[in-house]
């Protein structure tokens, strides 16, 4: 295949980025994207150039690392698959590929296609967590689970913290991410005693990030890898409700 | 100097429980002020990291990735073991052991690993009261499953992702310490070495991978727990930035490695495509549990796989090994892939493939869901019904395994090949887990200790959080609490300045090579040498060969690299560069470890020791040891030995038959 690329390039945080644009010929189908882009580094570092800074690890769909706006839509074309799982066979020969990182106020570029997602492991570290030390537990089969339950909380816990909600949003917004943490231990009779505490913590946490807020626009679901839907969001809001409502009743 | 394990006295079944109440304790107060470095952040980081924390001492965490929650337990899929003896099935600790033990040929230390199947069962309750979502009964009951090399159903699991939960179980625990101020948290981070003084670990030096910036950070006590070092083959299931830096930094300063020829190669992972190819990746071994593996019988046999009649196939692990069938251990059923391909039976283009295959499992399945629903079902619709169930079990890894290959593997078998997977060896630990540097441990799949020359499935989660969890928090004491009247070392010393400058002279003589060269070049010729000569078969003339060879490697790379940009920004390239000249020097030391080991055992497997069969044909007069090699520099490495001493369990040539 032959291809057309134009990439977001970007020297570090305080430079401003711009479009650069790379022929690449003798592409394979078969090719990972993330092999394309190999590919690209290659032929830049022997023409001596920079080539592009990219983040990627695992490169099978679940560390959450690779982050590229693809033509237009977060981890590109396909719904349900990270970038890394997208392969070349689903772009036609000779078409033009835009590449761009997210792009969020929470999420500043480092270089190229390189953001800083550190905001949400501070989501987490406001209330993304049961406490319970190591050594306290009890016998794991004497809390029975209902399955529908246990199969609701793992739903949620597939987010891999990739940051494609953010991205899609029109607003920035991490509530599908904030959500998906709080529904994975709502679900669960473990996280029940610190339930309204932890999605007030994670929300102001949230907003203190500076992501945006949510106007039900829906992009977040649509371009999540992990097919998270809107209904953890329902629940978030009801739990944010509740632990107001709470906290005026104590107050 | 010789080794000591420092295995405790006592019957094995006691020993970890005697020698845990009798370690010495640090109190609160102290712990305040006694600082731990934790490098990586996966299953043994973040537990460890998160524990120690809880108990009070002061953490500073280090990972390469932009989150803690990104390390490379996160890909684990198939599940995590414990002798919780749920299913009733006659499991208990001490079958644990043995299946361990057995399934790592005679290789392992036999009280490093009961106190693994030991501590098995607190994991599982732990990782529930944190909230992972492991899989369950409509009773509400935890489920369980089968894994290679056992007859028991002890693996719990949270469908093809069971990493990702346990990790993210383990990282919000860490989270949540790092929120309390107790951790501090430096993601991306490299590690590029260890500071020493007077013998001991009491610091790193690490590079932030944002700025270029080189850091000093001191610690009381030093624990590397940044994984496997699979990528020296270039092709692995491992993540693209795992590496062996760490590990072999410290390896330089003076901690042995222990049994660095050990690789695992794993049975069941998606064929090569092309030249192109980053990375390899796996298909869980929980699919050996449907699933059967079959090539044809007739060689060259180019016709689709349907077209096959059943009795013009060859299920080979079946025929072979009728007792564990499609589930005996990775290395086994690794090699007879290997055997039916080079004889000329594999499929697929490239003929380096088998089948994979879930027809009779669909088939199994449907019919049972159909009887549980009392109706009279077309064969296609309990192809259906089968399929509804199959996508319920292993629904992820069907789907990622058609992405990758743009193959539907409910329609047609999947193709599979072994490949590189997990690394047996590793730093050489005591039963502390501290190795021959005082103050400087190794915890998960950087030390060597539990698996012996080959790892069951669904220990490397078990392993790599019993070590964080519920070994490392005590046996620190044993070391810190001799420590409590050192105060912390300013990082003005002399040995940080060494360090330093040491990291720093390293990087632009890399960077000043400007060749012609980019890294991946060598890398790739070096993964090219270890597959061939030091992967799943071995033998003597390929390995000197490889050894000359990596040394060629070695000398090109440092005289014609080519790496761009600078030292102070962002470089993945320089990154890279870092990892594979340490790669380089791994890949000359696995070769001299499989060439001295002068038998087969587990993921060794040399041509030359095998029975009559094609079996691993071990040589427990002679080799019943952990080699422990030590960095000598220009001298090369010298073995030291630590005889395996069977009090418990009564060797055997092992059979799956």
């Amino acid at each position: 295949m032959q291809l057309t690329i134009k990439v977001w390039r970007q020297k570090n945080n305080k430079s401003k980025g711009k479009f650069e644009t790379h022929q690449l010929s003798n592409i394979s189908p078969d090719m990972s994207f993330l092999e394309m882009i190999d590919v690209l580094n290659i032929q830049m570092i022997e023409a001596g150039q920079d080539p592009v800074a990219f983040d990627h690890d695992c490169r099978e769909g679940i560390c959450g690392t690779c982050s590229m706006y693809i033509n237009g839509r977060p981890h590109g074309p396909h719904s349900g698959i990270t970038t890394c799982l997208l392969h070349m066979r689903s772009f036609k020969d000779g078409e033009t590929i835009v590449i761009e990182p997210w792009r969020s106020a929470a999420f500043p570029v480092l270089k190229d296609l390189v953001v800083d997602r550190s905001s949400f492991d501070r989501i987490v570290a406001a209330g993304g967590f049961i406490s319970v030390n190591t050594g306290n537990a009890q016998d794991a089969n004497s809390l029975p689970i209902n399955k529908e339950d246990a199969d609701a909380s793992f739903a949620a816990a597939a987010c891999i913290g990739c940051g494609a909600c953010v991205a899609a949003c029109p607003n920035g917004s991490a509530m599908l991410f904030t959500a998906a943490k709080i529904t994975k231990l709502a679900k669960l009779p473990q996280g029940q005693p610190e339930r309204y505490i932890r999605a007030k913590s994670m929300v102001q946490q949230m907003d203190k990030e500076g992501f945006g807020a949510c106007s039900n626009h829906g992009a977040c679901e649509v371009e999540c890898p992990k097919e998270i839907t809107l209904e953890t969001i329902a629940l978030m809001n009801r739990d944010y409700l509740t632990a107001s409502l709470i906290e005026n009743k104590e107050g | 100097m010789a080794l000591d394990a420092k295995i405790p006295g006592g019957s094995l079944a006691e020993k970890w429980t005697q020698y845990k109440s009798k370690i010495p304790l640090v109190n609160p107060a102290n712990k305040r002020s006694l600082e731990i470095i934790v490098v990586g952040s996966g299953l043994a980081g973040a537990s460890a990291a998160a524990s120690l924390a809880e108990m009070g001492y002061k953490v500073k965490v280090f990972c390469f990735q932009d989150s803690p929650r990104r390390a490379h337990s996160i890909a684990a899929q198939g599940g995590i073991n414990a002798a919780k003896n749920y299913q009733n099935d006659g499991d208990s600790v001490y079958r644990l052991f043995y299946d361990t033990i057995k399934g790592g040929d005679y290789r392992a230390r036999e009280a490093n690993v009961y106190r693994m199947a030991e501590v098995s069962t607190n994991i599982i309750d732990q990782c529930v009261a944190q909230g992972v979502p492991f899989a369950r009964e409509y009773g509400g009951l935890l489920s369980n499953r089968s894994f290679g090399g056992t007859q028991v159903q002890r693996t719990f699991y949270a469908a093809g992702q069971t990493g990702q939960q346990l990790l993210l179980g383990a990282y919000s625990a860490l989270e949540r310490q790092i929120g309390y101020g107790n951790v501090t948290m430096l993601s991306r981070h490299e590690m590029l070495d260890i500071v020493k003084i007077e013998g001991k670990a009491r610091g790193i030096i690490a590079r932030n991978l944002v700025t270029g910036e080189l850091e000093r950070h001191f610690g009381h006590a030093v624990l590397l727990c940044t994984g496997g070092y699979g990528n020296v083959f270039y092709l692995s299931t491992n993540a693209m930035g795992s590496n062996v830096t760490a590990a072999w930094k410290a390896h330089k300063r003076g901690a042995f490695f222990g049994n660095p020829c050990y690789t695992q190669i794993h049975p069941t992972c998606i064929p090569v495509s092309g030249d192109h190819q980053s990375k390899l990746t796996l298909m869980s071994e929980s699919l050996r549990n449907d699933g059967r593996i079959w090539v044809p019988g007739k060689q060259n046999d180019t016709r689709k796989a349907i077209d096959i009649p059943e009795e013009e196939r060859d299920y080979y692990l079946e025929r072979r090994y009728p007792a564990f069938g499609n589930l005996v251990p990775r290395d086994v059923a690794s090699r007879a892939a290997k055997e039916r391909c080079d004889a000329g039976y594999g499929v697929g283009s490239s003929k380096m493939a088998v089948y994979l295959d879930y027809a009779d499992a669909i088939d199994r399945y449907g019919k049972q869901e159909a009887t549980k629903l009392g109706e009279q079902a077309s064969e296609a619709r309990i192809r259906e019904l089968g399929k509804e169930v199959v996508k319920a079990k292993y629904g992820n890894l069907f789907d990622m395994y058609k992405q990758i290959t743009g193959e539907n593997p409910y329609e047609e078998p999947m193709r599979i090949y072994p490949a590189v997977h997990y690394t047996m060896g590793g730093l050489w630990v005591d039963y502390n887990l501290m190795t021959t540097v005082p103050g400087l441990y190794a915890l998960g799949e950087a030390n060597f200790s539990d698996h012996g020359a080959n790892r069951l499935g669904a220990s490397a989660l078990m392993q790599g959080l019993a070590d964080g969890y519920f070994v490392i928090p005590y046996t620190i004491g044993a070391y810190l609490s001799t420590e409590i009247r050192t105060k912390a070392i300013p990082t003005t010393h002399e040995a940080f300045e060494e360090a330093e400058n040491n990291v720093r002279n390293t990087l632009n003589q890399m960077l000043n090579i400007k060749g012609t060269k980019p890294v991946d070049h060598f890398h790739k010729a070096l993964g090219r040498i270890m597959w061939d000569e030091c992967g799943m078969s071995r033998n003597e003339a390929g390995l000197k060969q490889a050894i000359s060879d990596i040394r060629a490697i070695k000398t090109e790379f440092w005289s014609n690299v080519r790496i761009p940009g600078t030292s102070d920004e962002l470089n993945p390239e320089l990154e890279k560069a870092g990892r594979v000249a340490d790669f380089i020097e791994l890949g000359e030391l696995m070769c001299i470890d499989a060439l001295n080991r002068n038998e087969s055992c587990g993921g060794h497997f040399r041509e030359e020791y095998q029975t009559e069969e094609g079996e691993a044909l071990r040589d427990d007069e002679n080799f019943a040891f952990v080699s422990a090699w030590e960095y000598l520099g220009a001298m090369g490495f010298e073995l030291h030995k630590e005889e395996l001493i069977y009090e418990n369990i009564k060797i055997a040539q092992r059979s799956y038959k």
